[in-house]
């Protein structure tokens, strides 16, 4: 592919970044609040003490502010795949469509529905249908999450799926695969309990400043409790199934292992970095680096440094103290030792199942059964390499995602989840022992926890983002042969656009919510 | 128990099930409606209070219900959704941007501190009102009058550039906006008579609803003066639309070698020749027709449900108008034979059989739905409603 139009490609991926940043900014915070809300409302019609209905009307003010925006930036993200990626929407819409429209029909409703009932019905339908409404939101918004993941999964590791050379796309034959594909699976659990933890540093923060404004103490304090419980189940079951993450990107994405460690050459017994930063050989500042990343150059001049756990990596992708880990250039340039095929191969490969492909149409055209099954067969041999036949004559760079976003937001990620883990137990103790007032350092650490929740959210959703690319199937179709053909100017208006209105409305929205806070539970 | 219907049938029953999203979305524009309405029904800021919580108890079911419309949309006919999202861009992107608007307004309008003041909240909820339901109206319209793409599957394997890659490509730079202003045919005229006749129906119910949701006196008043003069701009809209597509020349399909070509009263002819689409186009119309009569002259709540349920029928026959009996259902009129059909644009066997087993949830989410909307309506909302209530906007 000579000619491409790397503006266009650009663009529509910056505002489907943008957008679906924007949107990770809210939904970690409807996902985990409408569980709590639930436990709170739970303990309220368990016990009848109407302070547990004060603290959660307190939580669903502030749910409601933030599931608003939450429900403005997600619409834009349903229809996106069509607007500004529809060719991906045709190629693999069979497969992926499904999943968006059982969201839609399974969860939305749910959600929707049950939503108004929580906020409207109070005094209009009896408190244990109330309560069953507010655990039927929580069950609508989780379920939501299942779906789209499961979607997002499949584009990490398509399976349950095949090629159909007549309709020329990828077609569903296995709808159980595409739902329990290991990826999805493990990206759901995953990214749901690091949104409960976000949800409870959220808690946190919100009644840490309370108390430090000597505001509303026992309802603080009691919503602490909850929180710092919630929040330690979540960053736990989050670590874990971060573990399982790991694995399944060494298994499936083994160019994003090697960006998220910054590993240029691998080996057996390969080190896990585990603070470190990336830096140019060419004596570039991280800065640089960065910015270099974004303008897709010079990639395989960044190298970490940092302090290493020996064997780490090799243990953390294969449990395996000896397992070779392949860098980038044994992916770039191939490594025959460990039977690792040079991206030149796969290129070469790719190219030819997808002319195989041109050839078989010709054939079919012309009434030629015979050729046809040839071409088939040569097409169905190289399949697996047929996105990387659209990197015929271009830049190997283009090939390698951008290593220094890459290692800083996997890293961040984990050093800040680690972190998360100690300051939930501590949060817990010093609630139990009637001392949290008195420690105005851990409120106040409890106050930037949000700051860091938020920057785990997004660095989270970078890292599995950022570093698959340039694929948006894996091996299958690159985003320069996903997009529209749409003008990339329009693109860029509709980027400014969203961009404009997001951040307005996230200005006001956080307006909103302080004022709110600030008034506190007896409002 | 789905895997033994033919292909065919499996693409026949997604469509029915796209024009009931369809109808419903229609329906469910009342609120939109309202919001169009809240300065004109309201003498001062209580009232329009009154009218913003009447509708705000429902938004989010027509949001949801557009959300699903392109979700299911993508799943069963994903070239459609590939074609007219990625062509028709600006079109597409207008409604989209309405929606984010109103979807903080309603929350964000009456809270303190809100940066840009319950006036631009409330010119966010008129835009949303007044733009959603008449582009919507449009889009449905270039059904039957066609829009400028061409498609070719084969594009895929393109290796020249990735801009020649794409598989369907929309031929003008307005992307399709040109609908407003396609002279051909008088394409304009009927695209701009349907988004106006949906706008109009939207305010028609929404002022039946709000009828039925208040007692407010001088909301009643004001409501009984705007009724007559809706239900007759919308009889004048529609039915001009409505005859003019029984008129006009139509996308057929012939069944022998799957080629589009323009056939005279090709709508009218599916009216005929599928009476199923014929008998649901009575029902429904005589539902809305009933309903304008209870609403003119018995001035009763249910006008409301005969209206409603009548808007519903109504635009499903309009959907089977568009695509059944050998109809090409999103027409092209730059290349007819990229027009898409229900046919050349469904999904596979295997995933259309899965959906259909998805769709049997439809009727449990219709009952919740039907549930929640009762608690919600049965008491009526007014000042002294308001005045206790904690939780409104």
């Amino acid at each position: 592919m000579e000619h491409v139009n790397w503006e266009l490609v650009d663009w529509s991926r910056a505002q489907f970044a943008l957008t679906a940043l924007y949107h990770w900014i809210f939904v970690p915070l409807t996902l985990g609040l409408s569980f709590m809300l639930a436990i709170m409302e739970t303990i309220y019609v368990k016990t009848g003490d109407k302070k547990w209905l004060k603290i959660e009307k307190f939580w669903l003010r502030l749910f409601g502010i933030n599931f608003a925006i939450g429900v403005a930036t997600g619409i834009i993200l349903e229809f996106e795949f069509g607007t500004n990626w529809s060719n991906y929407s045709w190629f693999v819409g069979d497969i992926f469509g499904a999943p968006l429209a059982i969201e839609g029909i399974m969860a939305f409703f749910m959600e929707s529905t049950f939503v108004a009932i929580m906020f409207f019905g109070w005094n209009k339908i009896s408190k244990k249908a109330h309560l069953a409404a507010t655990w039927l939101t929580a069950l609508g918004t989780n379920l939501s999450a299942l779906w789209i993941l499961a979607a997002n999964g499949w584009m990490q590791n398509p399976i349950g799926m095949k090629f159909n050379p007549d309709t020329m796309r990828n077609e569903m034959d296995n709808f159980w695969e595409v739902l329990f594909n290991p990826v999805a699976v493990n990206k759901f659990v995953h990214t749901i309990t690091s949104a409960y933890t976000f949800a409870a540093l959220f808690v946190i923060a919100v009644s840490a400043y309370l108390l430090l404004k000597g505001k509303d103490k026992a309802y603080a304090k009691y919503s602490m409790l909850i929180a710092s419980v919630f929040g330690f189940i979540g960053i736990a079951a989050t670590i874990i199934t971060g573990d399982g993450s790991a694995k399944q990107v060494a298994k499936y994405q083994p160019m994003k292992l090697a960006a998220m460690e910054g590993l240029r050459s691998g080996s057996r017994g390969a080190p896990l970095i585990a603070i470190g930063k990336p830096k140019h050989t060419g004596d570039k500042d991280l800065t640089k680096a960065v910015a270099d990343d974004f303008k897709g150059k010079d990639q395989l001049d960044v190298s970490i440094e940092g302090f290493e756990i020996p064997y780490g990596l090799s243990v953390l992708a294969f449990n395996d103290p000896n397992a070779f880990v392949p860098g980038v250039n044994d992916l770039v340039y191939g490594n025959e030792k460990e039977g690792i095929p040079s991206y030149k191969e796969r290129i070469k490969s790719g190219k030819i199942s997808i002319e195989a492909l041109a050839n078989y149409k010709k054939a079919k055209k012309a009434g030629d059964a015979m050729k046809a099954e040839g071409y088939l067969k040569t097409f169905k041999a190289h399949f697996k390499d047929f996105g990387y036949g659209y990197f015929d004559g271009h830049d190997m760079n283009e090939l390698i995602p951008p290593i220094a976003i890459s290692f800083m937001s996997f890293h961040t990620m984990v050093i800040l989840g680690t972190w998360f883990l100690i300051f939930f137990p501590l949060i817990f103790w010093a609630v139990m022992k009637n001392k949290i007032e008195k420690k105005k350092w851990l409120l106040r650490l409890g106050v930037l926890g949000i700051f860091l929740g938020l920057i785990v959210q997004e660095a989270g959703w970078i890292t599995a983002e950022a570093g698959r690319m340039p694929w948006v199937i894996q091996d299958l179709m690159p985003t320069m042969v996903a997009v529209s053909h749409i003008e990339s100017a329009g693109v860029m208006l509709t980027f400014f656009l969203f961009f404009v209105t997001f951040t307005a409305l996230l200005i006001a929205e956080l307006k909103i919510m302080s004022t709110t806070i600030k008034k506190g539970f007896n409002n | 128990m789905f895997e033994a219907l033919s292909y065919e049938n499996l693409q026949i029953y997604w469509w029915v099930i796209m024009a009931l999203l369809g109808g419903f979305l229609v329906f469910l524009l009342f609120v939109q409606g309202g919001q169009t309405l809240m300065d004109k029904l309201s003498n001062n800021e209580t009232e329009k209070t009154i009218i913003v919580n009447i509708t705000g108890h429902k938004w989010e079911f027509t949001f949801t219900t557009l959300v699903v419309f392109g979700g299911a949309f993508f799943a069963s006919f994903p070239l459609f959704y590939s074609t007219s999202f990625g062509g028709a861009y600006w079109v597409w992107y207008a409604i989209l941007f309405a929606f984010i608007l109103q979807a903080v307004s309603y929350e964000y309008r009456k809270k303190q501190h809100n940066v840009l003041g319950s006036k631009t909240f409330e010119t966010f909820l008129k835009f949303n009102g007044f733009a959603a339901p008449f582009l919507l109206g449009v889009a449905v319209s270039t059904m039957f009058t066609g829009s400028l793409f061409s498609i070719n599957k084969a594009n895929i394997v393109h290796l020249g550039s990735n801009f020649e890659a794409v598989i369907s490509q929309w031929q003008t730079s307005w992307h399709g906006l040109e609908a407003l202003w396609t002279t051909s045919h008088l394409a304009f005229l009927q695209n701009i008579l349907l988004g106006l006749a949906v706008l109009v129906l939207a305010r028609l119910n929404a002022l039946l609803y709000i009828r039925k949701m208040t007692d407010n006196k001088n909301i009643l008043a004001k409501i009984d003066k705007c009724v007559p003069r809706h239900s007759i701009l919308f009889l004048v809209l529609f039915l001009t639309w409505f005859i003019r597509l029984l008129f006009i020349d139509g996308f057929a399909i012939n069944p022998e070698n799957n080629e589009v070509y323009m056939q005279a009263h090709k709508y009218f002819n599916n009216l005929i020749e599928n009476p199923i689409s014929l008998i649901i186009l009575l029902i429904g119309l005589v539902g809305v027709l009933y309903g304008l009569y209870l609403a003119n002259f018995k001035k009763e709540a249910k006008a409301f449900w005969y209206a409603g349920i009548g808007t519903i029928l109504t635009v499903m026959a309009v959907f089977f108008m568009a695509a059944f009996n050998h109809t090409a259902y999103y027409p092209s009129t730059y290349d007819l034979q990229s027009s898409l059909t229900l046919a050349n644009s469904s999904s596979s066997h295997y995933t259309l059989v899965a959906m259909s087993y998805v769709s049997l949830m439809v009727p449990f989410v219709l009952a919740y739905i039907i549930w929640a909307w009762r608690a919600l309506d049965f008491h009526k909302i007014n000042e002294k409603e308001l005045e206790q209530e904690t939780e409104k906007y």
